[in-house]
């Protein structure tokens, strides 16, 4: 019963979590899962967020680097200084609506910020914690 | 009265003709009897260079390099190290830019800037940045540092549309020219 009750607990929360889920992100969660993602933690995509990985150039770069903290508001491209519209679904309603793009995206920034590209596990800790935001 | 029709006529046909050949590149027969030499560039009308390039940076109009250049930036083994940044792109779509950057080059356009673009780069490796092509550079040669590396809303060449107010539509004239914080700066 106690199981059960926490299955439920997690269950709400996952749902409030994802409550700008488009079927796009839907799609990849299930994919990222049946990659063998079984805990999905948006905390971990939160610290994530702001880690920097090897320095291009020596400069260390994140996420955050290029599309800040305030999800809500624009970001700018740390060299070419282009506008990056916000990451915020409730700001910018064509985020996170083309799977195609959000996997395309990924693949790029981890390699530019990180220097490899990022598993399953912190793809779907960074989804889940951008669709809350 | 029939003076006056005539003169309407050319006129119309005139700027008929200027305005098409704004929009796409031209035959050479097209070019010869074009009234106005095309001095500008063709602008960008491939949605997916526009797309894909323009995510990152300015769409640069393929008629800004010539195609050597393009055959060597434009690859899958390139891309992912994009000047420092990670440009890959799925088969398909590469196919697609690569096919239309080549087709618009500098050396397959006949508009002037093209073809001086053309004429700078025609005995030397090919470049990779535009910036460093000389027809490009002598034509900014005379601005001051201060007002492109020193000025914080340009910063560099490379952000043409930071100044040429009508760089989307492939027009770089003088006149079209201004420079941020240096409202007074005149060719």
């Amino acid at each position: 019963m106690k199981t059960l009750y926490t299955l439920m607990i997690v269950g709400a929360l996952a749902l409030s979590g994802t409550a700008h889920a488009t079927p796009a992100t839907d799609a990849l969660l299930a994919k990222y899962k049946a990659e063998g993602v079984t805990k999905i933690d948006a905390a971990k995509g939160k610290a994530d967020w702001t880690k920097s990985g090897k320095g291009e150039d020596g400069e260390a770069i994140s996420c955050s680097s290029c599309h800040g903290t305030d999800f809500s508001k624009a970001g700018k491209h740390h060299k070419t200084h282009k506008v990056i519209e916000p990451m915020s679904p409730r700001a910018n309603a064509e985020r996170f609506t083309d799977e195609k793009k959000i996997e395309k995206w990924f693949k790029r920034n981890c390699n530019d910020a990180w220097g490899r590209e990022c598993t399953a596990q912190e793809k779907a800790d960074f989804l889940t914690f951008l669709l809350a935001q | 009265m029939k003076k006056t029709t005539t003169l309407l006529a050319v006129l119309a046909f005139t700027l008929l003709g200027s305005s098409l050949a704004q929009a796409e590149e031209q035959t050479l027969l097209e070019a010869i009897f074009t009234p106005f030499r095309q001095k500008e560039f063709v602008p960008v009308t491939n949605k997916t260079y526009q797309d894909e390039c323009g995510s990152c940076h300015f769409a640069y109009p393929p008629g800004l390099l010539p195609s050597k250049s393009w055959e060597k930036l434009l690859t899958a083994q390139a891309l992912p190290d994009h000047f420092g940044e990670n440009a890959e792109l799925d088969a398909d779509t590469l196919k697609e830019i690569r096919e239309y950057a080549l087709a618009n080059a500098a050396d397959k356009s006949y508009h002037k800037r093209s073809r001086k673009i053309a004429l700078a780069t025609e005995n030397i490796d090919a470049p990779l940045r535009i910036t460093e092509v000389r027809y490009i550079k002598r034509k900014h040669h005379e601005i001051p540092e201060k007002m492109i590396k020193g000025n914080k809303d340009v910063k560099s060449l490379s952000y043409c549309d930071a100044c040429h107010t009508q760089a989307k539509k492939g027009v770089f004239d003088a006149d079209t020219v201004r420079i941020p914080n240096y409202p007074d700066w005149d060719d």
